[in-house]
C-alpha cells in the first residue's frame, strides 16, 4: 500500500529544475567547446564531403551519381535499409517487449548479447555472417554472393538500435494505464493497439531511422558475404570504396554526398516525429 | 450495486496480504476502505476491480459471482492514486475510451463526454492533454472516464493520495457531493483516518490483512472494538490503565471522586482547543480541552491538576496495562 508520495506525473508545477539558478563556468565556455568540437569533428568533414561531391556542378554530381554501377548500388542500399529497418522495428520491438515484460533463465545474458553487435568490429561480424551463411553453411543456407546475404549482415548489424530505443521507454510505460484500459473494458490487443503502442511509436520510428541510416553506411558486414558483385550485390559504401581506390575521388564524393542527403533527410523527418511526439508527451 | 467479499486470502509470494475478509458493501453507499500502510486495502480494492486473482473466496457484485470475471467484463471504474492517464490522448478521449471501444455511436459519445466533463468541471480542458493538466485536474479527468461507461461500482485506490493538503481537501467535498448527485456504489481506499470520516457513510477498517472492524464513521469512533480501532479513528491518551480520547478527560484543581493527580508539563494554544500535557505518576497523558476551560483553570506548567474520564466517556483497557 502506498503512502502519498509526489510522483513525477503528481509534481507541483513549479520552477523546473533546469531553469533554478547555477553557478556557471564562464560564460558560455561549454557552448564554445560543444561547438568548437562539433564543428572538427562533425561539420567540417561533412561540408569537404560535400563540397567535394558538387564542385564539378548538379551536371557533373548528378552524372556520378547515376552511373549504371553507382545508380544500382545506391538503389541496392536504399531498398535493403528500408526493407532491415522495416523488420527491425517490427523484431527489435518484440525483443524489447520480451526483455522487459517476460520472465525468463537467462535474461540477463540475453540483454547483453543484445549489444554484441555494437561491439563487435562489423568485419568480424562479416566473417561470423560468412562461415554461418557462406557456401560451406554448416546450416546448408547459402547466402553467398546473394541480396538476402546483403540484407542478413544489416539485419546484424542493426537490431541494437530497435532494442535499445524501444526498451528504456517501455520501461518506463505507466502500467497502471493498461490496467484503466482493461477495467474500461478493453481486452488485451485492442489495450495494445490503443494504449501501448502509440506511446512507443516516437521510439519505434526512432530507432527504424537509426537503424536505416547505420545501414545505408555499411561496409565491413556486408563486403565478405555479399561477394561485391556490381549491379547484384555490391552496396553504396563499398561502390564508395572502389572508386576511391581507382583514384576517381570526384564521383566518390558525389556518391557519398548522395547517401549524405539521404541520411540528413531521415534525420530531419525524425526530429519532426519525436517534436510531435513531444507535445502530446 | 451491492459488493460482497466472502472469505478472500490473497498472499504474494509467502507475505499473506488479506487472511480470509469478509465485507459486505451496501449498494449505493459511499464506504472507505481505511488501514495503515500494508494492510492490505489496497490489495482487497484490486481483487474487487479483478486486477488482482484471490487465492480463496468469493467476489460478488449485484449478486453474482464475479470472482473469475476478467477486470474488462466487471463492469467497474477504477481510479488509480497516479490517475493513469492516457498520455496520448486528450481529455476528451481519455474520457470517451470506454465509449469508444463499445462502439457507440459518435454523436452519443460526445453528448455523454460532454456531461461529464461539465460534471468534472473541465469542459475548456476538453482539448488538452494530460500532461498539461494539474494533478488534480488529471484525478478529475481520470473520474470522468471511469464513470463514462456507467460501472456497477466504483473503485478508487488512494484518489487524492498524490495530491497537495489544499486540493486534497477540496477533491473529497467534491466526491461527496459528486456520490450524492450520481449514487453509485462507490469503495475508495485512503490511510488518513480524517478523509474516511469526512467522505464515507461507511468505514471498514483493515490492518494486518484483516478486518479489524467496519461500520458508520460515528459508531467505530464512539464504539471501537479494540485499541486499535480506537487509536487509529481518533487521537488516545492512557489514564489509569485505560485508553480514553483526550477530550473525554476532565480537568479540575479540586481532587474529586476517581480523579487522579498529575502535573502540568506544557499547555499548547491551538485556537479553540487547548492541549494539555501532563504527568500523572510515572505515565505521560494529555487532555484536549476548550480555550475557555483553560482559561478558567489558569494552568501553569508546574500546577497540580486531578484528572478523571467524563462519565460517558468511552474507554478501553490498554493493551501493555
Amino acid at each position: 500500500m502506498s503512502t502519498p508520495v509526489l510522483t513525477q506525473a503528481g509534481a507541483p508545477t513549479g520552477v523546473p529544475a533546469s531553469a533554478r539558478r547555477r553557478p556557471r563556468v564562464g560564460p558560455g565556455l561549454g557552448l564554445g567547446l560543444a561547438v568548437l568540437y562539433l564543428s572538427l569533428i562533425v561539420l567540417f568533414p561533412l561540408t569537404v564531403v560535400a563540397w567535394k561531391g558538387v564542385e564539378g556542378g548538379a551536371g557533373a554530381f548528378w552524372s556520378a551519381v547515376t552511373t549504371p554501377d553507382s545508380w544500382a548500388a545506391l538503389k541496392l542500399t536504399l531498398g535493403a535499409s528500408a526493407l532491415v529497418a522495416v523488420i527491425n522495428v517490427v523484431m527489435g520491438t518484440l525483443i524489447a517487449w520480451v526483455l522487459v515484460r517476460d520472465r525468463f533463465p537467462g535474461k540477463a545474458l540475453v540483454d547483453t548479447l543484445i549489444d554484441l553487435p555494437f561491439a563487435l568490429p562489423t568485419i568480424v561480424a562479416g566473417l561470423v555472417l560468412l562461415v554461418l551463411y557462406g557456401v560451406k553453411s554448416p546450416l546448408h543456407l547459402n547466402l553467398a554472393y546473394t541480396r538476402a546475404g546483403v540484407v542478413i549482415a544489416l539485419l546484424f548489424v542493426t537490431l541494437p538500435f530497435v532494442v535499445r530505443t524501444v526498451q528504456p521507454v517501455l520501461q518506463e510505460l505507466d502500467r497502471d494505464m493498461e490496467q484503466a484500459a482493461f477495467s474500461l473494458g478493453a481486452g488485451p490487443w485492442l489495450t495494445f493497439r490503443r494504449i501501448i503502442l502509440p506511446n512507443l511509436v516516437p521510439a519505434m520510428v526512432s530507432g527504424a531511422g537509426l537503424a536505416f541510416t547505420r545501414a545505408i553506411a555499411e561496409f565491413g558486414s556486408t563486403v565478405l558475404l555479399s561477394g561485391n558483385l556490381p549491379f547484384k550485390t555490391q552496396v553504396a559504401a563499398v561502390n564508395i570504396f572502389g572508386r576511391i581506390e581507382s583514384d576517381d575521388t570526384a564521383s566518390a564524393a558525389a556518391v557519398s554526398t548522395a547517401l549524405l542527403i539521404v541520411a540528413f533527410a531521415v534525420l530531419i523527418g525524425l526530429d519532426l516525429v519525436q517534436r510531435w511526439g513531444s507535445r502530446r508527451g | 450495486m451491492a459488493i460482497e467479499v466472502r472469505g478472500v486470502s490473497k498472499s504474494f509470494g509467502r507475505t499473506p496480504v488479506l487472511k480470509d475478509v469478509s465485507v459486505d458493501i451496501v449498494s449505493g453507499s459511499l464506504t472507505a476502505l481505511l488501514g495503515p500502510s500494508g494492510g492490505g486495502k489496497s490489495t482487497l480494492l484490486r481483487v474487487i476491480a479483478g486486477l488482482e486473482v484471490p487465492d480463496a473466496g468469493n467476489v460478488l457484485i449485484s449478486g453474482v459471482d464475479a470472482t473469475r470475471l476478467s477486470p474488462q467484463r466487471r463492469n467497474v471504474g477504477f481510479v488509480f492514486q497516479h490517475y493513469a492517464a492516457f498520455k496520448h490522448l486528450s481529455v476528451r478521449r481519455n474520457v470517451a475510451f470506454g465509449l469508444e471501444i463499445r462502439k457507440r455511436p459518435k454523436a452519443e459519445i460526445r453528448a455523454r463526454v460532454d456531461e461529464l466533463l461539465q460534471l468534472v468541471h473541465l469542459e475548456q480542458f476538453a482539448d488538452r492533454y494530460p500532461a498539461q493538466l494539474s494533478g488534480g485536474q488529471r484525478q478529475r479527468m481520470a473520474l470522468a472516464r471511469a464513470l463514462a461507461v456507467e460501472p456497477q461500482v466504483l473503485l478508487l485506490d488512494e484518489p487524492f493520495g498524490a495530491l497537495d493538503a489544499q486540493v486534497r481537501k477540496e477533491l473529497r467535498t467534491w466526491l461527496r457531493r459528486l456520490h450524492d448527485e450520481v449514487h453509485v456504489t462507490t469503495v475508495f481506499v485512503t490511510h488518513d483516518q480524517e478523509e474516511a470520516m469526512d467522505v464515507a457513510d461507511e468505514i471498514v477498517v483493515l490492518a494486518d490483512g484483516e478486518v479489524k472492524q467496519a461500520g458508520r464513521p460515528q459508531d467505530l469512533y464512539d464504539n471501537p472494538a479494540s485499541p486499535f480501532v480506537m487509536s487509529f479513528l481518533g487521537p488516545v491518551t492512557e489514564l489509569g490503565g485505560r485508553l480514553v480520547r483526550p477530550h473525554d478527560i476532565d480537568v479540575t484543581a479540586e481532587s474529586v471522586e476517581g480523579s487522579t493527580a498529575a502535573v502540568v508539563n506544557r499547555v499548547v494554544h491551538l485556537g479553540f482547543e487547548v492541549r494539555v500535557e501532563l504527568t500523572a505518576g510515572d505515565r505521560d497523558v494529555w487532555a484536549q480541552i476548550t480555550r475557555g476551560a483553560a482559561g478558567r483553570l489558569g494552568l501553569q506548567p508546574g500546577d497540580t491538576v486531578h484528572l478523571r474520564p467524563v462519565p460517558a466517556a468511552k474507554s478501553l483497557a490498554a493493551a501493555d496495562a
